[in-house]
C-alpha cells in the first residue's frame, strides 16, 4: 500500500479498515435489497449511501487533532446532556416516551450520541487525573455522576438498552483506566444481587415481559416471543448454505419482525446461511481487532482510552445484537451496525471508527500531536 | 506519561504512589483481557449460529415450512341423494360464497357495511349475521352470502386488504331441486356448530363454506355422504395474504345415496296438499319400496343450508300447520273409518259369512248407551261389503263384539299398525293398537266392552302415523308382509305372505273398489285412467267431541281430520297410497288428493293439468307461496323479527315440535263417529251438516273432551 505512485493521501488511509467495513456495508446493502423485495429503495440504496456520506465524515474526523478532542470532551458531553433533557421536557409534553429531536433533515437521537460521547468524556476526564489519584474516590466519584446523568436520563426515556450500552462503555472505560480490580468484583457482584430487585421494581412492564419471554419464548409464541423464536427459526432454518438470495420465506412474508433492522443478521442468515453469518462475524473481528490494535499503539493515555472505548461501543452494539437475535439476550432494540438500516446507528458507529482512524493517525504521526 | 515504551518494571511497592507508566501497564493487560473476552463473546456466537443452522436446521427448516406454507382445506363435495330413477333430490352446484372469519374481523361494523352496500344484504340479514358473529368462538366461520353472481363476488374480492377476516371463495353448495318437497324427506344441511366441533375436533367443520347434515337423511347418513376434503396448498404472509398457489388436491366427493322415492311423484304430492296441512305416503306392493313419502308445508332446506334466518323462523314458528314437523313420522292421529277393511278381514279370519247382516237404524245400543252411526237414518241391512263402501258403524258395532277386541288387535298389528320400522329418522311415533291387556297394563282398568266398540271405527285409544296407514293399505292390497323401504335395494328378498286367505283378500278389494267405482262414500275418487280402478277406504277422524264442534265448521283446529288409504288397480295392486289431512273437515279433505296422486303413477299429464287448476286457485306453487308469504312477513317485520335460534335452539324447537302427540288419557267415547261425505250415489238425498248435528244421545255420556 505504500507503493510510490499512490497519492500520500490514499495511502495514509487505513484500509485494513475501511475494504473489510465496505465489504459488510455492501452485503448488508444486498440483505437489504432482498428484504425490500428485490428493491434498491427504500432501504439498500439509502444504506449505502449513507455509509458513503458517514466515510468521508469519519475521513473527516480522522483529521482532527488530538487537543481537539480533548477540548471538545467536555462541551459536547454537556452539550448531549442538554439535549437529553429537552429530549425528556418534549416527551412529557407531547404524551408518551420520545427519544429523537426533529432537526428537519434528520431525526437526531440524542441517546445515541452519547454512546460515543461518555467515552470521550470519560477518556479525556482520566487523562487529566493525575496517576497517583487512581486508587481513591477522586477517580471513581467524578466518573459516576458524569455516567449517571445520562445513563439515568436515557433510562427514564425509557431506553434500557441505550441506557446500558452507555453504562457499558463508561464501565469498559473506568476498568481500562486502571480502577482497582477489586471495584469491579464487587460491583459484579452488587449487580447480581440488585438485578433481581430492579427487574421487579424498576423495569417497565413491557421491559420485565421481554425478559421472561426471552427465558421462554415458548410461553408466548404469538406476543413477545414471537420475535425470538421468529427470528430463530429464520437463522435455523437458513442451514448452512441459506436458502438463496431473495428466497428467504421468513423475511418475505413477514414472519419476522423488523427484517431490515433490529433482526437484519436473521433476514441475512436466512438467506446466507452460516457461512453469511461467518463472513459477518469476521469482519466485526477483524474491525475489533484492528480497533484493540490501535488502541494499543496510541501515542498517549487519552487516546488509549478514546480508541479503547471506541471498540468497546461497536463492540456492545454487535455482541447485544447477535445474542438478542440467536435468542441469547432479551430484546432490546439495539440494530446490528453496518448492516442495520437506520441513520442514527450509522451515524454513530462511523463516529466510532473516524476516532478510531484519527487515533490511528496520531500514533503514525508521533511528532505532531504529542504535546 | 512521557515513559511509554519502558516497561515492565519490577511490580513498585504498595504504599507507593501509582505512576502513568503502571497505568499503560495495565491498560495492556486489562486490553489483553478485553480483546480475548470479546473473541470469546464471538466464538459463543459462531458456536450458537453453528448450533442452529446446522445442528437444529431441520427443526427450524420445518417451522419456517409450516409458517410459509398454509394448507386450506377445500370441503368435499357432499354425495348426491337420488331417486329410484337417477334423479337428484339432493344435488351440489358451483357457487361463489362470502363467508367472515370472526377471529379475524377487525372492525365488524364496518365491514359489515361495506359488504352489505356491496352485497345488498337486508337489513335483517345483517342483523342475522351480527348474531351469529356475536355468538361465533374463534375460528368458526359465519356465512354472509351464498349463490352470489360473478360481479358481487368479484366487488368482494378486489376489496379484501381492507376486508381482514372476509374469504370469498367457489365452491360447491348444496341444493335441493324441488326445495320444500323433500325438506323433511331429506333434511338440511348447515355450518357445524360449536358443539359438533367439540365432538370430532375436525379442521374440516370449521373451514368456511362446509356444510354438516343437520336433519333427516343428511344427517343420517353424514359419514357415507361427506367425503373426503381437498386441500389447497398457498404460500401466505403472516397477515394471511395470499401469495401464491403451490398446488391442489381434489376432493373426494362422498358416496351418493339412492332412495326408492320417485322425484315426480314426491314433488307433485307435496304441491298437490296444497293449502292444506297433511302427509302422503305412497308404496310398492311388490317391494314396500316407498315411492313419496310427504309432509307439508315444509320448510325449504335451499334457505336453511345458510342458516335459518330470523324471518324464516318467525315465519315458520308462528304457523299453525307445524312446518317444522314430519307428520309422516310423527304425526299420530285416530285412523277413523280406514281400519274397518282391517277389522272386515278380522272377521272373515274369525270365520264371519261376509253375508252375515244387520240391520242399521241409525245406531246401536251398547250397555246403556247408544252408538250412533255416522248416517243417522240408518243404512237398513248391511253385509259386510256395504258395511265397508257405506263405512256403517253399526255393522262393525256389531260383529266386534262377537268377535272380540284380541282377535282385531292381532289383525291390526299384523297389517303393520301399532308396530315399528326401521326408518333412518330420529324420533318416530309409533301410536297405538289398544286391546283388553294394553289397557290393563295402561290404566288398571278393564277393557270394557265400548272400548271395541270406539276401536272398530277408528277411534278412541287408537292411535296411528300416516306410514303405518299406507303400510296397512299395501298389506291389505298384497297379502305380503310389505316393510316400507326407503334405501334402493334391488337384491331385497321378496316379502313373505301374510297368509291371509286370498278369497278374503278378494271380499276386502271388492268392497273397497266399492267405496270408489261403486255405491261407496268416496266416488269422487275415481281416477280418470281408462282400465285402471282403484280402491280405497275413507276415514273420518273426530278431534273435539260434538259439544265443542261438529267437525266439519268452525275453528279449522276442531275440525276432523281426514283420512283416505287406497291401492291401484284394485284387481292387481301395484300401489298403495294413505293421505292424512289434518283437521281438514272430514275424508272429502284426502281422496281428492289420493286420486290424484295415484293418477299421477299411471297418466302425469292429466295429474299435472288438475294440479296446474288447483295451484292457480291457490297463488302459485308452493315456492311461489312460500316466496309471497316470506316477502309479507318480511315487510311486515323487517330487520325488527326477534332473533333467529342459533342451530341448536332451533334443533331442540324441531324436536319439540316432533314430540309424540301424547295419548290422550282417556278414551274418546262419543258415541257418534263423524260421517264421510256421503256422496255415493245410493246416499239418501243429504247434506253433511246434519249428520253430525249432536244429538242428546251422543251427548248424554259425560264426554270429555279428547286431546287433539
Amino acid at each position: 500500500m505504500q507503493r510510490a505512485y499512490i497519492p500520500a493521501f490514499i495511502a495514509r488511509q487505513p484500509w485494513g479498515v475501511i475494504l473489510p467495513l465496505s465489504a459488510l456495508v455492501t452485503f448488508g446493502g444486498a440483505v437489504l435489497y432482498s428484504a425490500a423485495g428485490g428493491h434498491l429503495m427504500p432501504w439498500a440504496l439509502l444504506h449505502v449511501v449513507r455509509f458513503v456520506v458517514f466515510l468521508g465524515m469519519a475521513m473527516v474526523v480522522a483529521r482532527i487533532p488530538a487537543a481537539w478532542f480533548k477540548n471538545a470532551a467536555l462541551p459536547s458531553y454537556a452539550l448531549l446532556c442538554v439535549l437529553l433533557v429537552l429530549v425528556e421536557l418534549l416527551g412529557r409534553v407531547s404524551g408518551g416516551s420520545q427519544r429523537w429531536l426533529n432537526l428537519g433533515f434528520m431525526q437526531l437521537q440524542p441517546s445515541e450520541l452519547m454512546k460515543p460521547g461518555i467515552v470521550l468524556v470519560l477518556a479525556w476526564f482520566y487523562s487529566v487525573l493525575p496517576p497517583s489519584e487512581i486508587r481513591t474516590w477522586r477517580a471513581i466519584a467524578p466518573a459516576v455522576v458524569l455516567l449517571g446523568l445520562p445513563a439515568g436520563l436515557v433510562m427514564l426515556q425509557p431506553d434500557l438498552g441505550t441506557g446500558l450500552a452507555i453504562s457499558f462503555g463508561a464501565v469498559v472505560i473506568m476498568f481500562l483506566a486502571g480502577l482497582p480490580l477489586w471495584l469491579f468484583i464487587s460491583g459484579g457482584a452488587a449487580v447480581a444481587v440488585a438485578a433481581p430487585l430492579a427487574f421487579f421494581t424498576l423495569l417497565h412492564d413491557y421491559q420485565r415481559k421481554r425478559v421472561l419471554v426471552f427465558l421462554d419464548p415458548e410461553s408466548d409464541p404469538l406476543g413477545s416471543g414471537y420475535h425470538i423464536t421468529q427470528s430463530k427459526i429464520a437463522i435455523g432454518s437458513g442451514g448452512l448454505l441459506g436458502k438463496g438470495f431473495g428466497q428467504g420465506s421468513q423475511s418475505h412474508l413477514d414472519y419476522l419482525p423488523e427484517a431490515h433492522t433490529d433482526f437484519v443478521f436473521a433476514t441475512m442468515a436466512e438467506e446466507w446461511g452460516m457461512i453469511g453469518g461467518f463472513f459477518v462475524l469476521c469482519v466485526f473481528a477483524l474491525v475489533l481487532r484492528w480497533g484493540l490494535k490501535v488502541a494499543l499503539n496510541a501515542p498517549d493515555r487519552f487516546s488509549r482510552l478514546l480508541a479503547a472505548g471506541m471498540v468497546t461501543t461497536i463492540f456492545f452494539y454487535v455482541c447485544i445484537n447477535l445474542m438478542m437475535v440467536m435468542g441469547l439476550a432479551p430484546v432490546v432494540g439495539i440494530p446490528l451496525p453496518f448492516v442495520s438500516h437506520g441513520g442514527s446507528s450509522m451515524m454513530t458507529n462511523m463516529l466510532c471508527i473516524g476516532t478510531l482512524m484519527a487515533v490511528d493517525r496520531w500514533s503514525r504521526a508521533p511528532g505532531r500531536t504529542l504535546r | 506519561m512521557r515513559q511509554k515504551w519502558s516497561w515492565p518494571w519490577s511490580k513498585p511497592a504498595k504504599p507507593l504512589p501509582v505512576t502513568g507508566a503502571q497505568l499503560t501497564h495495565s491498560f495492556e493487560r486489562r486490553t489483553f483481557v478485553l480483546g480475548m473476552a470479546q473473541a470469546g463473546v464471538g466464538m459463543l456466537l459462531a458456536g450458537r449460529l453453528t448450533w442452529l443452522a446446522v445442528a437444529e436446521n431441520a427443526k427450524y427448516r420445518a417451522a419456517s415450512e409450516s409458517n410459509r406454507v398454509n394448507l386450506t382445506l377445500i370441503p368435499p363435495r357432499r354425495g348426491w341423494v337420488i331417486d329410484r330413477t337417477g334423479a337428484s333430490l339432493a344435488a351440489n352446484r358451483a357457487d361463489f360464497r362470502v363467508d367472515l372469519v370472526p377471529d379475524r374481523v377487525v372492525d365488524a361494523d364496518a365491514t359489515l357495511r361495506t359488504l352489505s352496500q356491496l352485497l345488498g344484504l337486508t337489513a335483517d340479514r345483517v342483523s342475522d349475521i351480527k348474531d351469529k358473529l356475536e355468538k361465533a368462538r374463534g375460528f368458526q366461520p359465519v356465512e354472509v352470502a351464498s349463490n352470489l353472481d360473478w360481479d358481487k363476488f368479484a366487488a368482494v374480492s378486489v376489496r379484501l386488504p381492507e376486508l381482514p377476516g372476509v374469504i370469498p371463495q367457489r365452491g360447491f353448495s348444496r341444493y335441493y331441486p324441488t326445495g320444500a318437497a323433500v325438506g323433511h324427506l331429506v333434511g338440511y344441511v348447515g355450518p357445524a356448530s360449536a358443539e359438533d366441533y367439540e365432538k370430532e375436533r375436525n379442521p374440516l367443520l370449521i373451514t368456511p363454506g362446509f356444510k354438516i347434515g343437520k336433519d333427516g337423511l343428511e344427517k343420517h347418513f353424514e359419514e357415507r355422504l361427506r367425503g373426503i376434503p381437498g386441500a389447497r396448498r398457498v404460500e401466505a404472509t403472516a397477515g394471511g395474504r395470499v401469495v401464491r398457489d403451490l398446488g391442489t388436491r381434489e376432493d373426494v366427493p362422498g358416496s351418493p345415496i339412492q332412495l326408492t322415492i320417485d322425484a315426480g311423484l314426491q314433488d307433485y304430492a307435496a304441491r298437490r296438499i296444497g293449502l292444506e296441512s297433511g302427509s302422503v305416503v305412497v308404496m310398492d306392493c311388490a317391494t314396500g319400496d316407498l315411492l313419496a313419502m310427504v309432509s307439508m308445508p315444509s320448510f325449504d332446506p335451499n334457505s336453511f343450508a345458510d342458516g335459518i334466518g330470523r324471518i324464516e323462523w318467525k315465519m315458520l314458528s308462528e304457523d299453525d300447520h307445524v312446518p317444522l314437523r314430519n307428520k309422516v313420522l310423527r304425526g299420530l292421529y285416530p285412523p277413523g273409518s280406514t281400519v274397518k277393511p282391517m277389522v272386515a278381514l278380522a272377521f272373515l279370519e274369525a270365520g264371519l259369512d261376509p253375508e252375515a247382516s244387520v240391520g242399521c237404524a241409525g245406531g246401536l245400543r251398547v250397555g246403556n248407551r247408544v252408538f250412533h252411526c255416522w248416517n243417522h237414518r240408518g243404512h237398513g241391512t248391511t253385509n259386510m261389503s256395504k258395511g265397508i263402501y257405506q263405512s256403517c258403524d253399526v255393522y262393525f258395532y256389531h260383529f266386534a263384539q262377537q268377535i272380540g277386541m284380541d282377535r282385531i288387535a292381532a289383525m291390526a298389528r299384523r297389517l303393520g299398525l301399532g308396530q315399528e320400522y326401521p326408518m333412518p329418522y330420529p324420533g318416530q311415533s309409533y301410536g297405538t293398537v289398544p286391546d283388553p291387556q294394553w289397557k290393563q297394563r295402561k290404566y288398571q282398568k278393564p277393557w270394557a266392552i265400548y272400548d271395541t266398540v270406539n276401536a272398530t271405527i277408528g277411534q278412541g285409544y287408537m292411535l296411528v302415523n300416516p306410514l303405518q296407514q299406507a303400510v296397512m293399505a299395501s298389506r291389505l292390497a298384497s297379502g305380503l308382509q310389505l316393510t316400507p323401504r326407503l334405501l334402493m335395494d334391488r337384491h331385497a328378498p321378496r316379502a313373505p305372505s301374510l297368509g291371509i286367505k286370498q278369497e278374503h283378500l278378494d271380499i276386502i278389494h271388492a268392497a273397497m273398489n266399492e267405496v270408489v267405482n261403486g255405491r261407496g262414500t268416496a266416488g269422487k275418487a275415481r281416477i280418470p285412467v281408462e282400465g285402471v280402478q282403484m280402491a280405497g277406504k275413507t276415514g273420518t277422524a273426530q278431534v273435539v267431541g260434538l259439544n265443542i264442534g261438529n267437525g266439519k265448521g268452525g275453528l279449522w283446529k276442531h275440525r276432523d281430520h281426514g283420512h283416505f288409504i287406497c291401492f291401484a288397480p284394485f284387481d292387481k295392486p301395484r300401489y298403495a297410497c294413505a293421505v292424512a289431512i289434518e283437521h281438514g273437515g272430514g275424508s272429502g279433505a284426502a281422496y281428492p288428493i289420493a286420486r290424484d296422486v295415484m293418477t299421477y303413477l299411471f297418466d302425469r299429464a292429466k295429474a299435472m293439468e288438475v294440479l296446474e287448476g288447483y295451484e292457480a286457485e291457490w297463488g302459485g306453487d308452493v315456492q311461489q307461496r312460500m316466496a309471497a308469504k316470506y316477502n309479507a312477513y318480511a315487510a311486515k317485520f323487517g330487520a325488527t323479527a326477534p332473533k333467529a335460534p342459533d342451530e341448536e335452539q332451533a334443533a331442540e324447537a324441531v324436536a319439540a315440535d316432533n314430540t309424540p302427540v301424547a295419548e290422550p288419557t282417556a278414551a274418546q267415547t262419543d258415541a257418534a263417529p263423524p260421517a264421510p261425505e256421503p256422496e255415493a250415489p245410493p246416499a239418501p238425498a243429504e247434506t253433511a251438516a246434519p249428520a253430525a248435528a249432536p244429538t242428546p244421545a251422543a251427548a248424554a255420556p259425560a264426554a270429555p273432551a279428547p286431546g287433539a
